[in-house]
């Protein structure tokens, strides 16, 4: 009898090994460096006041084969978008006969670091402003052409390309100018707002639930430096106010409009959380 | 994307007998043929359904395409070089167009 005891001991911690071994969900430990030559800031510390110790990348949640995508730039699908971006930035369009280049001469050096620093207050506005309506603005005062409509084909090209200029650079938003603050916490409120008829919050995916599936999702912790992101799923760009409804309607929430003050507030709060992160823009995700 | 653009990557020097990777990449949108639009009506299919790679005249790599392939279709494969010479890379889409591209390489 006694003979048997060491099997089953055996057996028991083999079983016990199984249960408290690397759950698969976790973020991986993995470093990001994009063509083998420029080294990405995927984990870094979490901003004061931040409910995580460290703000992880949504790179380090996805499989082994994306995140190979990313890696490599010819690779990288979002790089087509890149190109069709820097072909627009060269166009002449509008009344004024401008092309963006025109005035702000090569993208590679004028717009270096500039989308890492968005969404920015705008005086004029009295509201933060990212990106996209930046360009609209800048469309209709000096090109004298229309604005884009959200989520036109070059509208996302375009913004691609700009944020791309800032690859590597460590995301960072100014809180302190104008009412970034209040905005910041009308943000917040809104984070941890319940809503729809699954009654969740972006909290409760992204801030209780990260590294856990929903279905067969695996959640990050929803940061938004690679924005805009290649998505495998549409097989095309995402751009943020498109993902922020998507996961609103996946909550059966009716979602805001685009560049409304929820969403604009929502950006603003989001993009502190993942302070210090690089921006991986185009990112790579599922 | 309105007109698909390639793109290529092979090494520009390698040495003879060496095995090389090439990396091509279209900007494509590859549509199916099963999706409907608005009005219920189908979207007829336009796919890339052929790509070919050749090496001065020599075949390569090629492969019929199908519309289950996502858009923009990306191929790697491995080959050979004994020479110096050109890659020439061709992808037909469904309308008949023919898109190409070529790239050198120093074999020493």
């Amino acid at each position: 009898m006694n003979k048997k005891k060491p099997v089953l001991a055996a057996a028991i911690g083999l079983m016990a090994a199984m249960a408290i071994g690397p759950a698969q969900s976790d973020p991986v430990d993995d470093k990001l460096v994009i063509d083998g030559e420029l080294e990405m800031v995927t984990r870094t510390k979490a901003p004061e006041g931040s409910p995580f110790e460290e703000v992880l990348s949504g790179w380090l949640y996805r499989t082994e084969e994306t995140r190979a995508l990313e890696a490599d730039s010819f690779q990288n699908p979002g790089m087509l978008y890149v190109e069709r971006g820097e072909e627009i930035w060269n166009e002449v369009d509008g009344a004024a006969g401008k092309s963006c280049a025109s005035c702000h001469g090569e993208a590679a050096s004028s717009m270096k670091g500039v989308g890492a620093h968005y969404p920015k207050w705008n005086a004029a506005a009295g509201k933060p402003y990212n990106l996209e309506l930046k360009i609209n603005d800048c469309r209709t005062a000096n090109m004298e052409a229309e604005p884009y409509k959200f989520d036109a084909a070059d509208q996302k090209a375009l913004v691609t390309y700009i944020k791309h200029q800032s690859i590597g650079m460590p995301m960072e938003i100014d809180l302190s100018a104008g009412d970034m603050q209040s905005w910041w916490e009308r943000g917040k409120e809104r984070y941890y707002l319940r809503m729809g008829q699954l009654n969740l919050a972006c909290a409760t995916c992204h801030e209780n639930y990260n590294g856990h599936y929903i279905r067969a999702d695996h959640l990050s912790q929803g940061n938004v430096n690679g924005f805009p992101t290649y998505r495998l799923k549409q097989a095309n760009m995402v751009s943020l106010h498109n993902r922020f409804r998507g996961c609103i309607r996946d909550t059966r929430a009716t979602p805001p409009k685009a560049f409304s003050d929820d969403l604009m507030a929502l950006e603003v709060y989001v993009t502190w959380r993942g302070g210090g992160l690089s921006i991986e823009t185009p990112a790579v995700r599922q | 994307m309105a007109t698909p653009k390639p793109r290529v990557k092979v090494p520009k020097t390698a040495s003879a007998g060496e095995i090389v990777t090439v990396k091509t990449l279209i900007s494509h949108e590859m549509e199916s043929g099963q999706r409907k639009d608005q009005n219920g009506n189908a979207i007829p299919r336009k796919i890339i359904n052929k790509f070919t790679c050749t090496f001065e005249g020599e075949p390569v790599f090629s492969c019929d395409i199908d519309p289950a392939i996502a858009a923009n279709p990306y191929f790697e494969f491995a080959a050979k070089v004994e020479k110096s010479g050109t890659f020439a890379f061709e992808w037909v889409d469904d309308d008949g167009s023919v898109y190409t591209a070529d790239a050198k390489i120093e074999v020493n």
